[in-house]
């Protein structure tokens, strides 16, 4: 049994089959790469997970517990947390309160009035939250405005946000697009610094399949909606339908 | 102070200071020199600056924190003078019962509109809001004062003490005017400073007679302002500790990126919602606060230009920030009142001393925009403001004290930068 595992999973879009019958099993502390050309499914398959959108049909469990109709804050609160394509980050807050907000979520939940305590007299968190950015070597930089950080840095605070929560599953949607070749390479150090430092399950979903040749131990190809293979990196590479999946987008 | 950082007890001392020398510093010019009629020391305007100052207070914390933008406060206001006045009818004169449920009417009525606007947000929050205070002043000025059914609010007349009422708590001795326990809020001690000996009355007290020849002073202090200004300066405290705590750095979050919060596991709903119902709540207590001053509620209280008024003063002022919303009450309280006593008589007065031709151009070229006209002037001021401060009148002050203190190396405060050196300008 895997973490996550996805059963038989079917979602319809009008007349557009976008997911049919993924099935699709996470093991704990692996790193999982999902990849495929445009169009197949990936971001829909995603946004099943997170509770952003809901399947027509199929089960998703994590860690044995049904995440279908929770709403995205639920889910993170099962422990999965979420990189996006673009960092989604609070720009008007400073970077320190950017990984201070994921802190209180974990201690107090999804909710808390607490309007009569003092943010600067949460030693706990403040120290968390200060040595998860000497993690990701932003400490010099935990007064500035979140939003006046470069796009890399906005990429390292996204992670710091996620990974101090600590959580059980990371999600990350194409954390490379659109990146240059050098702040790609950046990107998958992180990635891989990350994995090894903390030990957590990543699942990635890419587009590029280079990006996650050095990355992943287990590859599943996705294309138009439904898993041609699932494999360790090496023999996805020379795979013949995954060519063909990819070629004939090439093509076109 | 406990739970304060040093210069946010800084501005709370400033403030403190301020409110309580309001009736000298409001009053600088002397009592029977021409430019008098630019004091705006007396009680009346004076409760409602603190008053407003209430209000803004409360709205900046829904709008300056989260962004929602509500056009609908003014029915909070309303109902609160609503729940005020139905406690002098039913209890008595005394202001505390009257104070207390208006707060806690007003948190209940923005838990119900609150639980529904919050649905959407945006623009459609603001519409569902306003088109749910427009149906509170309707109901207000036609079917809750209909006095065939239930009347509720005296209509188009206004909700009113009459001597045939319970006033079940009210004493034999006891005012007939509003107090606190036995303090007639109407009471007011002047100080005369200077000029010739007068006949006392009462608390009134002369000081210094003689000492700047026939040039004298007047100040007025009054028991209502007191009340209102002790009530603002607590729940401006409040709103320092809401502002510095995670409570409201998660508003702040709710304004920032929802989506990023949602995927933190956070739940947005909760936390608009409860600065909704304390926004709501903070504008209830002013409007108890101008029933305890004044003991009537009219519908027109509740009217979507009484709640674009809250608007103005939050954005003017500097939404976001502290002090701002005060600020903004004062400018446009102080504009409404004092620019539009000004009138044509006033100005000729003041270009007297041109040639006629002159100063009849003079006086017929301001003459849009004072007296009747004070509304033209707002708004110029208005757009200034907000094309070139958007941070409002804070912003303006924080330039002035750049420029002033030449402190150019503060780029490490800048991202919880406060208004911390502004001085309300009351």
């Amino acid at each position: 049994m895997g973490i996550l595992e996805v059963k038989g999973v079917n979602k319809r879009f009008g007349g557009l089959q976008a997911l049919g019958d993924v099935n699709l099993s996470v093991q704990e502390n692996s790193v999982h790469a999902i990849i495929g050309p445009n169009g197949a499914g990936k971001s829909t398959l995603l946004n099943c997970l997170v509770g952003k959108l809901i399947p027509d049909s199929g089960s998703v469990m994590f860690d044995g517990q049904s995440v279908l109709g929770r709403k995205p804050h639920e889910i993170n609160q099962m422990g999965i947390s979420r990189v996006f394509q673009t960092p989604e980050i609070f720009a008007d807050l400073s970077v320190l309160e950017n990984v201070l907000i994921p802190c209180f979520a974990r201690r107090d939940g999804a909710f808390r009035m607490h309007a009569y305590e003092t943010v600067a007299n949460e030693r706990e968190l403040r120290d968390m939250a200060l040595h998860m950015l000497e993690d990701v070597n932003m400490h010099d930089k935990r007064r500035m405005l979140a939003g006046s950080l470069s796009r890399g840095d906005k990429r390292r605070l996204e992670m710091a946000m996620c990974l101090v929560q600590s959580p059980r599953l990371l999600l990350l949607d194409e954390p490379t697009a659109g990146m240059a070749r050098a702040d790609t390479n950046n990107t998958i150090d992180l990635l891989k610094e990350i994995h090894a430092k903390h030990d957590i399950t990543m699942c990635i979903i890419e587009h590029d399949m280079n990006v996650v040749f050095s990355l992943a131990q287990r590859i599943t190809v996705l294309a138009q909606g439904t898993p041609l293979v699932e494999d360790v990196p090496d023999r996805i590479k020379g795979h013949p339908k995954v060519r063909e999946a990819y070629l004939g987008e090439a093509q076109v | 102070m406990r739970g304060l950082e040093r210069r946010d007890v800084m501005l709370l001392v400033i403030v403190a200071v301020m409110t309580l020398f309001a009736p000298i510093i409001l009053n600088p010019f002397p009592a029977n020199s021409a430019m008098a009629q630019f004091n705006a020391g007396y009680p009346d305007l004076m409760q409602r600056f603190v008053i407003f100052g209430i209000f803004a207070i409360g709205f900046n914390i829904l709008f300056g924190l989260t962004g929602y933008l509500s056009f609908g406060h003014a029915a909070f206001l309303g109902v609160g003078s609503y729940s005020a006045v139905w406690m002098f009818k039913l209890l008595g004169f005394n202001i505390i019962p009257a104070i207390l449920l208006s707060v806690v009417v007003a948190g209940l009525f923005s838990v119900v509109i609150g639980y529904i606007s919050l649905r959407r947000s945006g623009i459609y929050f603001s519409i569902l809001t306003l088109a749910f205070a427009q149906m509170s002043f309707a109901l207000a000025y036609s079917v809750l004062g209909n006095p065939a059914l239930i009347n509720l609010t005296n209509g188009e007349t206004g909700l009113q003490v009459y001597p045939s009422d319970p006033q079940v708590l009210h004493g034999a001795s006891a005012p007939n005017v509003t107090n606190l326990f036995g303090l007639e809020m109407r009471q007011t001690c002047e100080v005369k400073l200077g000029g010739t000996a007068s006949g006392l009355s009462g608390c009134d007290t002369h000081m210094l007679p003689g000492a700047f020849g026939e040039t004298f002073w007047a100040f007025d202090f009054n028991a209502g302002y007191y009340v209102c200004a002790v009530l603002m300066l607590i729940v401006f405290y409040l709103s320092i500790r809401i502002f510095r705590s995670p409570f409201g750095m998660m508003l702040r979050a709710v304004k920032s990126n929802q989506q990023r919060l949602n995927y933190t596991g956070l739940n947005p709903r909760p936390y608009t919602l409860a600065a909704f119902v304390i926004s709501g709540m903070y504008a209830g207590l002013a409007g108890g606060l101008m029933a305890s001053m004044d003991p009537l509620a009219g519908a027109e209280r509740m009217q979507w230009t009484a709640s674009g008024e809250v608007v103005l003063m939050t954005i003017l002022g500097g939404a976001g920030t502290l002090i701002g919303p005060v600020l903004g009450a004062g400018f446009i309280k102080y504009f409404e009142n004092i620019f539009s006593k000004i009138n044509d008589g006033v100005l000729h007065s003041w270009f007297a001393f041109m040639p006629e031709g002159l100063e009849n151009l003079f006086v017929t070229l301001l003459h849009p925009f004072v007296g009747k006209g004070w509304h033209l002037t707002l708004g110029i001021l208005f757009m200034l403001v907000v094309i070139f401060l958007p941070g409002g009148l804070v912003e303006g002050g924080q330039r002035i004290g750049r420029f002033a203190f030449r402190r150019r190396n503060r780029k490490g405060g800048e991202a919880e930068a406060e208004a911390a050196r502004k001085q309300p300008a009351e």
